[in-house]
Order: C-alpha cells, then structure tokens, then sequence
C-alpha cells in the first residue's frame, strides 16, 4: 500500500496527490499534454463540440423538468408549458434545438477537417473509427429527440424512417411493428424514443467521448503539414524554455486560449441563430400537432441527414436501400480505402485532392437536392450526384495507390 | 492570413448549403402567391352606403345575427345555431370595423363569390347594390373606432378555430368553474366541453373537417403564408372550405397580433434579450482574443 502522511491536512495538495495523484493527473491530461504548434482554428472544432455537448446536456436536462412523453400531451408540454409558461423555458428549448442542428455542422466541419489533413492514418484509425461512432450516436440521439415535440414531421418522419426496417422486398413488417410496438407511432414508440434520447443515448455518447480523447492521447493531434514530430523531444525544448524552437505547445493554458477565443467567436454566431434565426433548426412544419390523418405535403429529414436520404431516394426500392447502407458505412473504412502511406494536407496529394474536394461538393449538392422535391431536374441531378457518391468510394483505393506528393513543406 | 482564406473557404460551403437547404429548397417547395394586401381587386367597387337607410334594412341580418351593440340579441344561441346551419353566425357589432366594405357588399349580395366558397349557409340577403351598401355603412356607423386583437379575432376566426392556449373554444371562453374537491371531479367544465364537442359535429360536417386549432399557428406558418392565405384561402390551398372572411388590411392585422401573443409570446423576451446576450459573448472574445495573443507571443516566427 502507498505511503500516507499522517500529518497532511485533509483536502491539502499533498493529502489529495496521496490519494488522487492530481499533480500527475493536471499534468497528464493539461499542462503536459503536448499539441502542435503548426495548426489553424480548424483545429479547435473538438473542444466547440465538446461544449456544444454541453449546452445541449444542461438546456436538455431543463427541459426534462417539465416535458411529458405521452403522446396527448407532449405537443403542448413542449410549446405551452415550457416555450410559454416556465420561467426561460423558451429559451433552454431554442439553445436545445439550434445546437442540437449546429452540433451536426460542427462535426462535418471536423470530419472534413480530418479528412483535408491525412488524420485518420497509421497511428490515427481509432480516432477516426471513435468519431465516426460518435457521428452515429449522435444521429440516434438528434433523430430520438426529433420524435418527442410529437408535431407533424415528429409523426411522420418516424413513421418513414421505421419503415425502412421492413428492409425493402424483405417485407419485416413485423420488425417494424416490433421497433414501434404498435402498427403504427404511438405512446410505445414515443415512450422508447423518449428513453433512447434520455437515457441511452447520452449514456453511450459520453462513453464514447471518452474514448475518442483516449484514442487522441497516444498519437496525438496531427498539423497542417502532417509532419511526424517527436513529441518527448520537441517537449523537452518547450520545458527548456525554447518556447520558439520547440514545435509543440501544452494543451493548457496556450493551445486552450486560442480555442477559448475560437469558442468566443462561435457563441456570438450561435446565440444570433437562438434569438433571431432558428427556423433552420425548428422546422415550422413540427409547430403543427402529429396527426396521423394528415400526411405533410413534404417530408424531409432535418439538413444533416439530407445527403443519405438523397442517396437512398434515387434508387429503386431495394437499391436505395443498400447504398443508403453503403452510405452509412462506408465513411468507417476510411482509413483502410486510402492506401496511401503519406499524411499531408490534401492540396499536396495528387490525385487525392480532386477526390476530396469533389466529395464535399457532392454532399453539399447531394444535401441540398435531398431538400428539394423529387421531380424534373433534380431527380436527374440527385441520381447523377448519388452515383458520384458511390463511384468516388470504389475509386478512393485505386487514387491512392497511385498518388504523388508535391511541393515540401513551407 | 492563412487562417482567414480557411475560414472564407468554411464560411463558404456552409453559406451554398445553407441558401440552398433553407431559402432556395422553401421558394421551391412552397408556390409563391402575390398577395393584394387586402384590397380585394376582383370585387366591384360598392356604391356610397347611407348609414340611415341601413338602419332600417338592417333587420334583414338580424334573422340569423346578433347585434350586441345595437340592442339586437342573436334569436338563438350557439348550440341552436349550429344544429340549424352548421356554424354560429357571427354577431356584427364589430363587422363594420374589421371587414372590408366592398367584401361586406359583395357577401350580402352574393356570398359564395364573395367568400369564394361552394357552399355557404349563409343565403343572398340583399336585394340590390344599394340596399347592401346601406347596411355595411350603418354596420361601420355603430362599430367602436378600435377593436382590441382579441375582439378581431373571436369576431372573425372564433366561431370555427379553437385556441386552447388561449383557453377559447368555437362557442367562447372557457368558463370559470370549480372542481368537487370531494370527488375530484369538474361537473360544470364536463358540461361544457360536452357542448363545446356537440357543436364541433356539426361544424365538422359543415366544414368537411374540424378547423384547426390556431394556438400556435403563427409559428406553424410563415408570415407571408398566413397573410395571403387569410386573404385569400383558395390561392394557397385550393378547394379548401375556409372562405375568404374579407379583413380589412387592419382587421387582420389585428388578428395577427393576437395569434403572435398568444402563440409566441415569448418573442418580446427574446428581443429584448437577444443583444445583451450576444453583447456578452462579444467582450467574452475580445477578451479571449487578449489571452490568446498574450499565450502565443514570441511562439512564431
């Protein structure tokens, strides 16, 4: 057993290093937890999810004081009792709903980001894998959270996307019925959705979280130029005081400070979109009560999940299906389709650049056409971008095999 | 300045993205209809009413419709009503302060065109031009100058749309009543809601289906939508049996601001906080942007 000092104060440094070991753990995971100094604001998207998260975790548990999951009183427990008659109930509901659309901007911007920048090679694949079941998560976490108001799109995008569990020319009506536990969505459906955004859900983010920073901790943060740095040598530069030389700085407090001025930036755009432009995120359709009478006109997922669903609609039944599949997949193997061995950004890897910037351009176009109604132009569009989609992820390993890096680094 | 044409490149794939998912896909989705601003071009301008001659014609109105304000009580009630023509008819204290006075004419005359509707119960009432515009200025001779939005929109909304968050049904208000404390039960608000769930029959098979409830409409629809639909309900959805009611410009403006107070009224909270939030995460990065500059001094060449 380990030494305690019978003399140490209680709660003192010393009495508490005994038992926690906090001058190491500070150490560990703050002071000497070594970023590169060659990074840009790209690189504090992380910690902008991270307090998004946040937001959403503190505003969601206000609005679990009052919300009612029953489907005859769930619509005005959310736009009667907490959006009128609770004290700012209004406005932990608008945080709650403008981040929980933010949050998915955020994670694309950090995605892309990673994939610009080579950060999902050797040493980086679980990084890559962990975010990717966090971009998962959240997707049963916002979709989960998108049935509880019970308005119309509640209603009926629950309805269609539990249809797709039937799996086409399966025909597992029985399964669906099984997911809602009832023919169609109803007080077992929301009760279970109620329980998965709640409970679940948060339960296996958080994990998931932690294991994301854990799979950071080892290789560490990638930088603009993708250089391979010896950390222990280039932190012993910085402890030297070679503050210039040494190309590495700690996480705290100097590579926190550009991220608390990032964070800054981003809540003045944020609490713009909570006071006077929301409609992005709070769909007017979902301000109508379910009604299963009634289907909408257009039914659409929220913007986050349009390129998939565009991918899925083009196609026939079964087809669509299976590149929805591919779709929601394919994006995990990443790290093991490009078979290039070098890390740098993507402007320096031909022709691995093209595939990056026309896979942006195609989820940008694939996201917008999946808004838009299905006739004329934009089906023929839809379909030619979603067959871009799949031709540029049977391509990636061909392109990478033969790539050539240009230019050094400046 | 690296960072800066990062950030430009950021700011622009989420601006296509954001133009083509919110404003482009909605200008798509949704016909974009050219309202009149409640000018009603299509009906024939009416000629010069004399208040006093519709005094005496006005007795033709009061068949069906109440006139509080001229001592006129409705010959029956609501529940009467709606058994006999499927809906209440208003009463026309207020007609002549929220209504349109070629659409009051118009409707006297001829009331399916005037509310572009197939069927309506309320029959041709006047037998000429003049005799209609007689009626509708002694209609604006007894209306009060201002009309609260409340009073706008129970006059003219109230009789088929329900507002539960305003506590108002098709036949009024809510009433006052008291629960049993020893049975836990509510005889008198039983009663009513029996009421208020026999007329929504009658109106439901009046009107094809039960009108919606306008508690929270206003968020529901946007602004334009309400405004041209209101209007004109046929043009944004045709075949609709809502007829057009022939609000003033004023009138439905009225009717506007009660659904904004009853259905968003946090909107004045959220103006008026709105700056001092946003003011605050703005000094919050000035100052952070103090820290990061003093933490990254002399870490660059």
């Amino acid at each position: 057993m380990a030494h305690f000092d019978p003399n140490a104060k209680p709660f003192s440094n010393k009495w508490l290093n005994e038992r926690l070991a906090v001058d190491t753990l500070k150490r560990v995971l703050s002071t000497e937890y070594w970023i590169p100094k060659n990074i840009n604001f790209l690189w504090a998207m992380g910690m902008v999810l991270a307090v998004t998260f946040g937001l959403l975790l503190v505003s969601g548990i206000f609005l679990l004081m009052y919300y009612l999951p029953d489907t005859k009183q769930a619509f005005d427990s959310v736009n009667y009792t907490i959006m009128q008659e609770v004290g700012y109930g209004w406005l932990w509901r608008h945080i709650h709903g403008v981040a929980a659309s933010v949050v998915f901007l955020i994670i694309y911007i950090h995605m892309f980001t990673g994939i610009y920048y080579g950060s999902y090679k050797r040493g980086r694949e679980l990084i890559w894998i962990s975010g990717m079941l966090l971009f998962v998560s959240f997707s049963a976490e916002a979709f989960s959270g998108y049935m509880l108001p019970w308005g119309q799109m509640s209603y009926w995008a629950g309805m269609v996307i539990t249809n797709l569990f039937s799996l086409g020319s399966l025909e597992l009506n029985g399964l669906v019925e099984w997911i809602r536990g009832d023919y169609v969505p109803g007080q077992a459906f929301l009760g279970r959705f109620f329980m998965l955004h709640v409970l679940l859900m948060p339960l296996i983010i958080i994990a998931l979280i932690v294991l994301h920073f854990g799979t950071l901790r080892l290789p560490h943060v990638n930088n603009q130029d993708g250089e391979e740095i010896d950390f222990e040598a280039e932190a012993e530069k910085w402890k030297a005081g070679n503050r210039k030389e040494a190309k590495v700085i700690p996480f705290n407090p100097v590579f926190l400070s550009k991220d608390v001025f990032v964070m800054g930036v981003y809540f003045v755009i944020f609490f713009y979109l909570v006071f006077y432009n929301f409609e992005f995120a709070m769909d007017p359709v979902n301000f109508d009560p379910a009604d299963p009478l009634k289907t909408p006109p257009h039914i659409y997922p929220e913007w986050y999940f349009l390129w998939s669903y565009e991918i899925l609609r083009p196609f026939g039944k079964d087809a669509g299906l299976m590149w929805f599949g591919f779709a929601q997949v394919i994006f995990f193997l990443l790290p093991f389709l490009d078979r290039s061995p070098y890390v740098a950004p993507a402007n320096r890897r031909r022709p691995f650049r093209c595939w990056f910037w026309i896979l942006l351009i195609d989820m940008v176009a694939l996201t917008i056409l999946g808004k838009l109604p299905p006739e004329g132009i934009f089906t023929t569009l839809g379909t030619i971008f979603a067959y871009l989609f799949i031709a540029l992820w049977f391509a990636l390993p061909f392109i990478t095999k033969m790539e050539k890096l240009v230019g050094g680094k400046k | 300045m690296k960072e800066l044409k990062i950030l430009l490149v950021v700011l622009a794939f989420v601006g296509i993205t954001y133009y083509g998912v919110e404003p482009y896909a909605h200008s798509v989705m949704h016909k974009h209809v050219e309202g009149h601003d409640f000018k009603y071009p299509d009906l024939k301008a009416a000629p010069k009413g004399n208040a006093e001659a519709g005094k005496a014609k006005v007795a033709a109105c009061a068949g069906c419709h109440g006139i509080e304000k001229a001592g006129m009580k409705a010959p029956m009630d609501a529940m009467a009503s709606v058994a006999a023509y499927g809906v209440n008819p208003p009463d026309l204290s207020n007609a002549g302060a929220i209504y349109d006075t070629k659409f009051l004419v118009d409707l006297m005359q001829n009331p399916t065109h005037a509310t572009k509707t197939k069927k309506l119960a309320m029959p041709p009432s006047a037998s000429s031009a003049q005799d209609a515009a007689d009626i509708a200025a002694y209609l604006k001779s007894i209306a009060p100058k201002e009309v609260t939005p409340k009073e706008a929109y129970e006059a003219a909304c109230g009789r088929c749309h329900a507002m539960r968050y305003a506590k108002w049904t098709q036949i009024g208000e809510e009433p006052k009543t008291k629960m049993n404390i020893k049975t836990g039960k509510n005889p008198d608000l039983m009663k009513f809601n029996l009421k208020v769930a026999e007329y929504q029959d009658h109106l439901a098979k009046y009107m094809g289906k039960l009108p919606p409830d306008l508690s929270i409409i206003i968020r529901a629809r946007s602004e334009d939508y309400l405004k041209t639909f209101v209007e004109d309900p046929q043009s944004q959805l045709p075949g609709t049996a809502m007829p057009r009611v022939g609000l003033t410009k004023e009138g439905y403006e009225k009717v506007e601001a009660y659904l904004e107070q009853i259905g968003d009224s946090s909107k004045p909270k959220r103006e008026a906080i709105g700056p001092w939030v946003i003011g605050y995460f703005v000094l919050f990065t000035l100052l952070a942007f103090g820290w990061y500059k003093s933490q990254w001094k002399g870490l660059k060449d």
